[in-house]
């Protein structure tokens, strides 16, 4: 299992060939207190860099970007009644959406711990 | 972070603000603290029970005192009134000694230049207190100098600092640093005497709830601030509860829900248009304003409880039939309700409370109802009737 990251601030769990995509715990700071989650509909078919998901806070509206290209498979659905999971918990009950990735080579891309904590420093 | 940015003004309490844990952003020219380590829910919710403290020097602050007075008090405030009300649709000549009054500055076509409290000296006759906003005050003070001539002089407040203590509990805090405050009614001023120094205090804000502004020198910025927040009711507040809060309570804000194509009448501020100056015509765009008093108007301000995502600042206001009726002006989260809300401009066919209509948000509609504001009921201080 390996966790990518994007300079958008977001994270991929890889488990497989599917990716559990999130915002990094720095992001959920950063944006401060998320109030609403629009999810993405299961089955939607994302390139790499669409928008896939929406996180609003008090204050504005943030775009979560697809990390790598697939499908949809799950949402996470806890989300529309407690979007405040997304900064209790970022990176385990806090996650937004599955993805069934379809080229996985662009993982490779993406940046791995070292360098996704060197970018937050 | 802990720098300023270059060419951003910095309040007297900017060492206050990062040492706070203030995530500093740009606002009216000036560095100042979007939220602090609270984070903007807790911080609402904390002033919406307890008492919020607010740094607002950004603000405009300022005299205006005759430069003759003659010593009768009623004749000079009559005089020094005479100078301001050309300018605003208030019914300035009309204050007591002491009373603050919300009003608007507007320009020849009834548009409002700005929004702003003017007050009467309790003390000094023919002097006003007036506090007009951040982006527009060099505008407006412009405007107030050049209209009072040779006759009075306008002196600017705002190398000060302007502390807004809100909530419940703000002055009963306040009360126990400045003793005397908690006699003051709502929207009146008075100065009081603080370790040697002398502060302007009105029971007044921007939040819908109970609480004072503080007008304080720069040197003594950061002991009134330390002194406030030394009480547990207090804690420091940003700007993004601040427009949280003034959201909720459905007061218009300038630069968003007010601009120079609006006037008081579509904005909902009916009330901030005396009877005399409605009576006597004699204001800035009195013909536009009457017509709109008298049933004729384009668009009116409504509240609207939006559900789903907040449907923010531009976002398109349809009617059901998703015809295109209007626009939102602000809108954001209600901490207080834990559902999206928003202020916008609509033809009156579609402002009645109750009637449904849709905003389009990221091209999805959503359904949105008006409805009377404050969306969260004021809660000012009334003193009892003797």
């Amino acid at each position: 299992m390996t966790t990518k990251f994007t300079p958008d601030h977001e994270y991929i769990r890889v488990e497989g060939s599917t990716g559990i995509v999130g915002i990094t715990p720095y992001a959920q700071n950063a944006l401060g207190d998320i109030v609403f989650v629009e999810l993405p509909s299961v089955g939607k078919v994302l390139k790499k860099g669409d928008e896939a998901a929406v996180v609003e806070s008090v204050k504005a509206a943030s775009e979560i970007y697809a990390p790598v290209s697939g499908t949809v498979t799950e949402v996470n659905a806890e989300l529309s009644g407690n979007p405040g999971l997304i900064n209790s918990d970022p990176e385990a009950s806090g996650w937004i959406y599955k993805i069934a990735i379809s080229q996985a080579g662009e993982l490779d891309g993406l940046l791995d711990d070292a360098a996704y904590a060197d970018l937050t420093k | 972070m802990s720098e300023p940015v270059e060419d951003l003004k910095t309040t007297p309490l900017y060492a206050k603000h990062v040492a706070a844990g203030g995530r500093m952003v740009p606002f009216g020219g000036y560095n100042l603290p979007v939220q602090y380590p609270t984070g903007i829910m807790g911080e609402h919710k904390w002033t919406r029970e307890h008492a919020g403290l607010f740094d607002v020097s950004h603000m405009g602050p300022s005299f205006l005192t005759l430069n003759n007075p003659s010593g009768d008090a009623d004749a000079d405030h009559a005089a020094v009134a005479a100078l301001v009300e050309p300018l605003v649709c208030g019914d300035i000549k009309g204050l007591k000694p002491g009373q603050v009054r919300y009003t608007l500055l507007l320009n020849e076509t009834g548009g409002a230049i700005d929004d702003l409290m003017v007050a009467r000296s309790p003390l000094f006759p023919g002097s006003l207190y007036i506090v007009v906003n951040a982006g527009t005050k060099d505008n407006d003070f412009d405007i107030i100098a050049k209209a009072a001539g040779d006759k009075a002089k306008l002196t600017r407040a705002d190398d000060g600092a302007l502390l807004a203590l809100q909530g419940p509990e703000a002055v009963a805090v306040l009360d126990t640093i400045v003793p005397g405050v908690a006699e003051l009614g709502f929207m009146t001023y008075a100065p009081f005497e603080w370790n040697g120094t002398k502060l302007i205090i009105a029971r007044s804000g921007y939040t819908g709830e109970d609480g004072c502004e503080i007008l304080c020198e720069a040197s003594m910025a950061e002991a009134m601030w330390d002194a406030l927040l030394a009480d547990e009711r207090v804690k420091p507040i940003g700007l993004g509860a601040r427009d949280s809060l003034r959201l909720e309570a459905g007061l218009p804000l300038y630069g968003h829900d007010l601009d120079e194509t609006v006037s008081p009448t579509e904005a909902g501020l009916n009330f901030a248009v005396a009877k005399r100056r409605r009576e006597s015509a004699d204001f800035p765009g009195a013909a536009r304003i009457l017509k709109e008093f008298g049933g004729e108007l384009s668009r009116v301000r409504v509240g609207l409880f939006v559900e789903g995502a907040p449907a923010r600042e531009g976002t398109e206001i349809l009617d059901a039939s998703g015809m295109v009726v209007g626009k939102v002006t602000s809108g954001g989260f209600a901490p207080s309700l834990a559902r999206a809300i928003a202020l916008g401009f609509v033809p009156p066919a579609h402002a009645a409370p109750g009637t449904q209509l849709q905003v389009s948000v990221r091209g999805r509609m959503q359904p949105a109802q008006v409805t009377a504001t404050p969306f969260v009921p004021h809660r000012y201080f009334r003193k009892a009737k003797s």
